[in-house]
């Protein structure tokens, strides 16, 4: 990946970066420029709150080629408590014992390697609290 | 609007085509076509694919193929919508000729997945590269977060998954084109190896490839080759979030349940009154949703419904009578196409040893990414 493409996300991968719909509150993650329920384009950045729950998961039994090192590896929705959803790897767990429901916290990981010579990327993932 | 009737059809066999390319695979389809319809030339042309950039490193897929069946300088369009490029095609053709801008179009898909790219991250193109793709997950890995929430919420179990898989490998066995002609069993699909839970691989789809196409015209033309004429009742269409995540519900489907209001508005039908329908079953849960948000099963009642064989053929209402997308195969960009020629032969009563008795108006529902593209035609066999 082009570092710059890589850049550009990071105040959302490191910091939980969202907008808030200034009119009608809708929080989008990542932000956009346009609210998609009341069309607004002002609004304002807020930071997630790092705690959820799991809304659902799958375990990762084959990966694409970047991840096939990491297999089985967890991953599902997660909705923050700020009613915000998105999709995480769950780490630090014992994949066989996961279940729906379960309460999560994002934190600060490193999620893949740009090949052999290229960054490291990082980003949020869960772990059970 | 003006009648749109559909008067040829063509395809290749689904599979591992090693000897053949790109090229070869739709040039082959869109000549039986023509040939089936009888026609002796068409007026545009196109062709769905998902990713022939990333599978091939061929892009321009409209000219390519236009230069390759000889048929210069007629307008050919390359159409990407995900795994519902072919629908969507399908649709333009119909647009056009609906529209009175043109007679005849050929509608056509392909795809050529065996020649070496890293499937998984091509078919990850059609998901959000940034906030899901970057965290690892895959297609399978998708829709098994949808049948995981499916299990939660109605109960759903995965040996009502696995009778999906048994019912469309019973219905392919029948298709001469098919790429897997093998019956399987509920005990064979739980035992498979695991891709992403709850799904084994023969929960999965297959990797095809395969080329599909079809022939629409105008009623006039039609009556003047004296076809009997499959007429499309509706088209319609329908995005939602490409995130699965940014979508309010998990388990149902929001492109599919608007594309199918749509639909049955414009044919002035209910899903009662359709005799088959060919649905995306991408993976086993795909399908049990999709019959759900046709309006076929009440919600949370499609593995129940699969299980119950209300979906065999000779059941409430016939799905995947083709063998779908599992035993098929999905070619991606030719999987639209290819639903529209099983309901093309089944109107026409020449689906031999598949055939649902008296089948008179078919449905075709294909969908990109997690569904956030979803293209629904109706088709009617008329006198």
């Amino acid at each position: 990946m082009i570092t710059a493409r890589y850049h550009r996300e990071i105040p959302q991968r490191y910091r939980l970066e969202a907008g808030k719909c200034a009119k009608c509150g809708y929080v989008a993650f990542p932000p956009r420029l346009v609210c998609p329920k009341c069309k607004t384009k002002k609004f304002k950045t807020i930071n997630l709150k790092d705690e959820g729950k799991i809304l659902t998961y799958t375990i990762i039994r084959v990966g694409p080629d970047k991840f096939s090192k990491e297999t089985p590896y967890a991953i599902g929705i997660v909705e923050v408590s700020d009613g915000v959803r998105l999709t995480t790897q769950i780490a630090d767990v014992d994949v066989e014992k996961l279940k729906i429901g379960q309460k999560v916290k994002l934190v600060f990981r490193k999620i893949q390697d740009d090949g052999k010579a290229g960054i490291h990327m990082y980003g949020y993932k869960a772990v059970l609290v | 609007m003006r009648d749109v009737v559909v008067i040829g059809a063509g395809m290749t066999k689904f599979g591992e085509l090693w000897d053949k390319s790109i090229k070869d695979i739709f040039v082959e389809a869109a000549l039986r076509a023509i040939e089936d319809a009888g026609v002796k030339q068409i007026d545009s042309m196109y062709v769905g694919a998902m990713s022939s950039g990333l599978f091939v490193g061929q892009e321009h897929l409209g000219a390519v193929m236009a230069d390759y069946l000889g048929v210069t300088p007629i307008p050919a369009t390359h159409v990407e919508s995900a795994c519902a490029s072919g629908g969507v095609s399908f649709r333009q053709a119909f647009l056009e000729v609906a529209s009175g801008a043109s007679d005849i179009v050929m509608a056509g898909g392909v795809e050529k997945m065996t020649d070496g790219a890293d499937v998984t991250e091509a078919l990850a193109t059609a998901a959000d590269q940034e906030y899901e793709v970057y965290q690892g997950v895959t297609f399978p890995g998708l829709y098994a977060m949808i049948a995981h929430a499916h299990m939660k919420e109605f109960g759903t179990t995965r040996k009502q998954l696995a009778a999906v898989a048994v019912k469309n490998h019973r219905n392919g066995s029948k298709n001469p084109n098919a790429q897997f002609r093998s019956e399987i069993t509920i005990d064979q699909v739980l035992n498979a190896t695991m891709v992403a839970d709850p799904f084994g691989l023969l929960d999965c789809s297959p990797v095809s490839d395969g080329a599909a196409a079809v022939i629409v015209a105008s009623m006039d033309v039609a009556k003047k080759l004296k076809k009997k004429p499959i007429k499309v009742l509706a088209s319609a269409q329908a995005s939602d979030t490409i995130a699965l995540h940014s979508r309010p519900g998990i388990t149902t489907l929001g492109s599919v349940v608007n594309a199918a209001k749509k639909a049955y508005k414009m044919a002035g039908l209910k899903p009662s009154d359709i005799d088959l329908c060919e649905v995306h079953d991408c993976f086993t849960i795909a399908e049990v949703v999709v019959s759900e948000d046709l309006g076929f099963f009440k919600k949370g009642e499609g593995g129940k419904a699969a299980e119950k064989g209300l979906t065999a053929i000779g059941g409430k209402i016939p799905i995947n009578t083709s063998g779908g997308l599992k035993s098929k195969g999905h070619p991606v960009g030719a999987t639209g196409i290819a639903q529209i020629i099983e309901l093309y032969e089944q109107l026409n009563g020449k689906a031999g040893d598949r055939q649902v008795k008296g089948a008179r108006i078919g449905m075709a529902q294909n969908m990109g990414g997690s569904g956030a593209s979803c293209v629904i035609h109706i088709l009617e066999s008329g006198k």
